[in-house]
């Protein structure tokens, strides 16, 4: 028995709409199997993980506040990777982003107005989109890989939040504690609903990064040119556009958003800078991006789902005993069952017994010819 | 034992790992198949490794253990990857992705424990050879599988009937199939070594670099190594030259950060003033040196064109589906 | 070996198909693309697998499942597409098909002996990446023959060779014939197969339409087989252009190889007048594509006299900025360049539109207007009678003539002023390449200049009014049709002296 796959001649719609169900699906089981194999109730452990998070109101405020940077981020790379530009390093720019919309409270301290948060934002957002410059420009300028340099530079960028919040940014009031000084009310991302949870405002920017950048995708020329030089670059060319432009178009966007969910993060969540920042949200994020199959609306649900999981971690680690490093094993699974049932979508799979080994002797008639149908 | 000694036999405990993933990734590579998954191969080579090295007392089972976890996870990616055709980048982003995730789920229980250390061998009457004799003769045994892996595959690339198929097959999958090679069952092939190259990467890390599990311990090697394959133009010699490269990078900054700059006050001034000049660097910029230049290796070789294009295998991370 | 039977059937790409070939036989194989010639003889190779039927090879029941067992058997080939490895050298290349046992230090020697025996010189140690297309085709031949077989398959073998050099390909093929081995020619050239092969057996749609001595059939009657109907003849009518204005005008264009197994331009001149169609000749991998980029502005010259577009100087204009002044571009590739694959037909229509037509494809904030689109979209499949199964299918879901035909007419509906056009057939059924080409004599009768570069003689010969010829890099004079012949174009394609051929050209002195 082998594999094998048909290719469709027309991509399956059904598949497009089921795949991310079917792979969440597989996750769950694979979950249980874990779990089992944990020694622990898979029962428990899954209603711990995926369901145990939905029904307290202040959990679900603490769902906003993890999917919003997932959402952010991923829709950015959703741009990259539709343009086949391999950004990972948004963890990077997502750090850097938060250092230097953090900069604007730690050096302007006595500025306290309702512009400090804008500027804020806005430097975040730079910042972010200059660190994804770096891997964009060697790619356009001297064809070097994105890959690895995008990723090179999230190490090189967690070492300068290592260096500023142990050195020059150090809170002189904490003792030894490696931390920046808090942000004054000023440079905090206000809550949305103080009364019921601490959700804030990065989840409204989330959905509308998310809206801004699906009808840019969907129904502008730049879309088409993101899309068209992702998918075939020569013809993207003989269409008139540049596959230079493209990568940079692509690199800045997403650096923006993944410098904007840093700053939103730090400014909102946390409430100062500190040596660890990111629980892998800019990786975390790919997973996002496939799951929600590139299209910055199915990114919205799918940044929910795992921010369900990183809750699920935590909730799990605490009512039933397994490590929250489960959390990020759950996330590989995801990716993992996303990328094989995408497969679905362009092929049919079918299972071939092994021909027999000498053909049956028939006669030069095509009487045989029923007996393999299409599939 | 000299300092100059001690430090080169540091940088060739630093660059093993490094070699040991690449070598394997290149081999990959060879054959058309782009995994990015080194990373995540490689701590599940650590952590399996470090395990059953614990469970059992030996380091070697603990090695062998490594490479097959290796081998076993690299399998995910062909399954995917090769048979379900799944896009290459994504897929090996995967693999790292839940490598980095499942080593930390089933290292928990590691974590701050005394680990296994696989010994340098030791011949009497080479070993104690004056400058060279820890060198060649003392060193620990992934030292000269790494060696003798990279010389196996320079002579199976180069030299033997089925490296020239696999290489065949990198160069344009269409043709190779049309001729009747086949090129699934070779790729897998490939995939596999490279899976068990890493793995014995990893288990290097555990059981001799610092005989200690620790989350996420790779720290960026696998990726490393994906680049030193770019940065050798695919040619195993250059990836051993690159391996020492960055195994000298990493061991310089380590030990600027450790040197006390008192215990340089005899330095005839100019010199003094060097190293007060380097060790005000902050310590984190030294850390961040392997990963710089890895960046500014990939500029420096990208920007020969004709280099690249000449050597990058031509099928290299594009999807082959047969038709029958 | 007696005789050779085969049914199958699946997808219709080959449906119940009968084949025999004799002993010391040239049997050819007659189909137009797509007719599937090439499925069939991919079975008979074991690349593909049958769906149903039977091989019978000297007369014993065979199951071919993979290269390797036809190998075994005694079935060699020769591809269409190369199965080459442009990274390895020529030895490593013949070594890669034959057994395992054969070692390979002794394979260069063996090759060259063998290729030097057929008058087929080659050297071992090249670089498949560096040969010119004909040199590829002979390591195929000769890593086909160092396998000692009695059936050899060539698959479209002159498609990419000068008229001397498939001379000298057909008297190789005389002289297996003569050592008794069989040849199963695959063409859908009629004058070549009438010349050459002792029995034909068309196909059309999968299916056998006749067995026949082609030496008894006019190239009409061939033709007609093939096609299943009429192909209707292409009406040029006389050029009445003279002293017209030059719309495209080539200057001393020059350009440095871009990849490292790419051809250098050097000083192409040329000019194209209002009302013309001049056909650039010669062999795949002269320089064409190349020529083509430089043309399109998909690479942009030094000078912006190098390429002039209606008497402004375009040289350092992009694709866009040439089309803006009239030109419209057909390239070879048509999946993957003229158009990208998975995108649907009216995707592809603003792939070459979007800045042509301002404002009636992309409205304000570059929004794309999908109601103007399909309206275009849908006269272009009008007026290019365009088969498709579903309103707006991907690029890929048509079949290759169907595809360019709307390719082209995505061009056309513009009505340019300079339009140049690769490969405009190339690969193309007999019906759509008919319609393409008169697509374009009208065009350029209505007042256009139009450039056509092709590998394929017949064709040129067709449609131009003058022809010139690039080799290496260079571009030949135009000649007039008058002056034109096949064997003047054929030594030109094959590196003769441009400019001095007509002095050299022995057919003028005979």
């Amino acid at each position: 028995m082998r594999l094998e796959l048909v290719k469709r001649p027309q991509q399956s719609v059904l598949f497009s709409a089921l795949s991310p169900f079917i792979a969440f699906a597989l996750m769950v089981v694979a979950g249980g199997l874990i779990f089992l194999a944990l020694g622990k109730d898979p029962v428990d452990g899954l209603y711990a993980y995926f369901i145990g998070p939905l029904t307290e109101v202040w959990s679900l405020h603490e769902l906003a506040i993890k999917a919003a940077p997932l959402i952010l981020i991923a829709v950015g790379l959703s741009v990259c990777f539709l343009s086949s530009n391999w950004n990972i390093g948004a963890e990077g720019q997502f750090t850097i982003g938060a250092i230097v919309g953090s900069a604007i409270p730690l050096y302007f301290p006595d500025l306290q107005n309702a512009a400090v948060l804008p500027m804020m934002l806005v430097c975040g957002a730079i910042g972010g989109a200059a660190w994804a410059a770096i891997p964009a420009i060697l790619k356009a300028r001297f064809n070097t890989n994105e890959i690895l340099t995008s990723l090179m530079l999230v190490y090189v960028a967690q070492l300068i939040l290592d260096w500023l919040v142990r050195g020059p940014w150090r809170d002189p009031a904490a003792m030894s504690f490696p931390q920046a000084p808090a942000f004054h009310s000023w440079a905090i991302v206000p809550e949305l609903m103080p009364m019921s949870g601490r959700a804030n405002w990065g989840i409204v920017f989330a959905v509308i990064a998310a809206i801004a950048v699906w009808f840019m995708l969907a129904r502008t020329l730049k879309g088409f040119e993101v899309k068209v030089i992702g998918q075939s670059p020569r013809a993207g060319r003989f269409g008139g556009f540049s596959t230079a432009r493209t990568i940079v178009f692509a690199f800045l966007v997403s650096g923006a958003l993944a410098g904007l969910a840093g700053i939103v993060e730090v400014s909102g969540a946390i409430g100062r800078l500190q040596p660890q920042i990111s629980p892998g949200y800019g990786f975390a994020a790919i997973i996002v991006a496939f799951l929600g199959r590139l299209n910055p609306l199915g990114i919205v649900a799918a940044g929910f789902v795992l921010a369900l999981s990183y809750l699920g971690g935590e909730a799990a680690q605490i009512e039933i005993g397994v490590t929250d490093k489960t959390v990020r094993a759950f996330q590989g699974m995801l990716l993992f069952f996303v990328l094989a049932c995408d497969t679905l979508i362009h092929y049919r799979v079918r299972l071939v017994r092994p021909a027999p080994a000498a053909a049956p002797a028939a006669g030069p008639t095509p009487a045989t010819e029923a007996a393999h149908g299409h599939g | 034992m000299g300092m100059a000694e001690a430090i080169l036999l540091t940088i060739a405990t630093a660059a093993t790992p490094l070699l040991l993933a690449a070598i394997g990734e290149l081999v990959v590579e060879r054959s058309g198949v782009l995994n990015l998954g080194v990373e995540g191969m490689m701590l599940m080579g650590a952590v399996v490794a470090f395990g059953v090295a614990l469970a059992t007392g030996s380091a070697w089972i603990g090695v062998v253990a490594g490479a097959l976890a290796g081998m076993a996870f690299s399998l995910l990616f062909g399954v995917l990857a090769l048979t379900l055709v799944t896009n290459q980048v994504a897929t090996g982003l995967a693999l790292t992705l839940l490598g980095i995730g499942l080593s930390g789920m089933i290292g928990v229980a590691f974590v701050g424990q005394p680990g296994v250390k696989l010994e340098a061998i030791s011949i009497p009457g080479l070993t104690e050879l004056p400058l060279v004799g820890r060198l060649l003769f003392g060193q620990d045994p992934m030292f000269y599988i790494s060696i003798l892996l990279t010389a196996g595959v320079m002579w199976f690339l180069f030299r033997t009937r089925a490296g020239l198929t696999l290489r065949s097959v990198g160069d344009s999958h269409s043709s190779a199939h049309a001729l009747g090679i086949k090129v699934i069952a070779i790729r897998y092939m490939a995939v596999m070594f490279g899976g068990a190259c890493a793995g014995l990467a990893g288990a290097q890390l555990s059981l001799v670099y610092t005989t200690q599990w620790i989350e996420n311990m790779t720290a960026g090697r696998g990726w490393i190594a994906l680049a030193l394959v770019v940065f050798a133009s695919w040619r195993p010699w250059r990836v051993l030259a690159g391996a020492y490269l960055f195994g000298a990078i990493t061991i310089a900054q380590l030990h600027i950060q450790a040197t006390n700059l008192a215990d340089l006050a005899g330095l005839p001034g100019p010199l003094y003033w060097l190293a007060g000049a380097v060790k005000s660097v902050p310590s984190q910029f030294l850390s961040a040196l392997p990963y710089l230049a890895t960046v500014v290796v990939l500029v420096l070789i990208s920007r020969n064109r004709r280099l690249t294009m000449m050597n990058t295998p031509a099928s290299l991370g594009r999807p082959f589906v047969p038709d029958r | 070996m007696r005789g050779l039977t085969k049914v199958f059937g699946t997808l219709r790409a080959c449906d119940g198909v009968d084949l025999d070939i004799a002993r010391g036989e040239i049997h050819a194989l007659l189909g137009e693309n797509g007719a599937g010639k090439s499925t069939l003889v991919k079975m008979l190779f074991g690349s593909l697998e049958p769906n149903a039927g039977e091989i019978r090879w000297n007369g014993e029941a065979v199951r071919i499942g993979s290269p390797s067992e036809a190998r075994r058997l005694g079935i060699g080939m020769v591809f269409q597409h190369f199965s080459l490895f442009e990274a390895l050298t020529a030895a490593e290349n013949i070594a890669l098909s034959l057994d395992a046992r054969t070692p390979i230090s002794t394979i260069a020697a063996k090759a060259q002996a063998l290729s030097y025996s057929y008058g087929l010189p080659l050297d071992p140690y090249a670089l498949v990446g560096d040969l010119s297309v004909g040199e590829r085709q002979r390591i195929e031949i000769i890593r086909c023959l160092l396998q000692t077989p009695q059936l050899i398959i060539l698959d479209e073998p002159t498609s990419v060779l000068t008229p001397q050099e498939a001379d000298k390909l057909f008297e190789t093929l005389e002289r297996l014939r003569s050592e008794g081995k069989s040849i199963l020619y695959i063409s859908h050239r009629l004058e070549e197969v009438k010349r050459m092969c002792d029995r034909a057996t068309v196909l059309r749609h999968g299916k056998v339409v006749g067995h026949c001595d082609p030496r008894q059939e006019t190239a009409s009657s061939l033709a007609r087989m093939m096609v299943g109907s009429e192909v209707h003849a292409v009406v040029r009518t006389a050029d009445t252009t003279g002293s017209a204005d030059v719309l495209l005008r080539v200057d001393r264009l020059s350009r440095p190889p871009a990849t490292p197994f790419s051809i250098p331009l050097r000083d192409v001149s040329l000019e194209v007048r209002a009302g013309e169609v001049i056909g650039i000749a010669g062999v795949a991998g002269n320089g064409q594509g190349e020529f083509f980029e430089a043309i399109s502005g998909e690479v942009l010259q030094d000078r912006a006299d190098a390429v002039t577009i209606r008497g402004k100087g375009a040289g350092r204009e992009g694709i866009t900025g040439r089309r803006r002044m009239g030109a419209a571009f057909v390239p070879e590739e048509r999946l993957g360049h003229g158009a990208a694959p998975a995108m649907k037909l009216s995707e592809n229509l603003l792939l070459s539109r979007h800045a042509t037509d301002p404002g009636v494809y992309v409205g304000a904030l570059g929004v794309i207007r999908h109601a103007a689109i399909a309206a275009t979209a849908k006269r272009i499949n009008q007026m290019m009678d365009v088969r498709k199964s579903a309103e707006d299918p991907a690029a890929n879901a048509l079949s290759g003539g169907n595809l360019q035909k709307f390719i082209i007419g995505r061009e056309l509906d513009r009505q340019p002023a300079v339009m140049v056009v690769n490969q405009p057939t190339w690969g193309v059924d007999a019906g759509a390449a008919a319609r393409i080409r008169q697509s374009l004599i009208e065009l350029a009768r209505s007042g256009s200049a139009v450039l056509v570069i092709s590998q394929d003689l017949d064709e040129l010969f067709e449609i131009s009014d003058r022809i010139a010829v690039m080799h290496n890099g260079e571009l030949s004079t135009p000649m007039s049709r008058a002056e034109a012949t096949f064997e003047k174009v054929g030594l030109l394609m094959g590196g003769a002296e441009p400019g001095h051929v007509h002095h050299h050209d022995p057919a003028e002195v005979a």
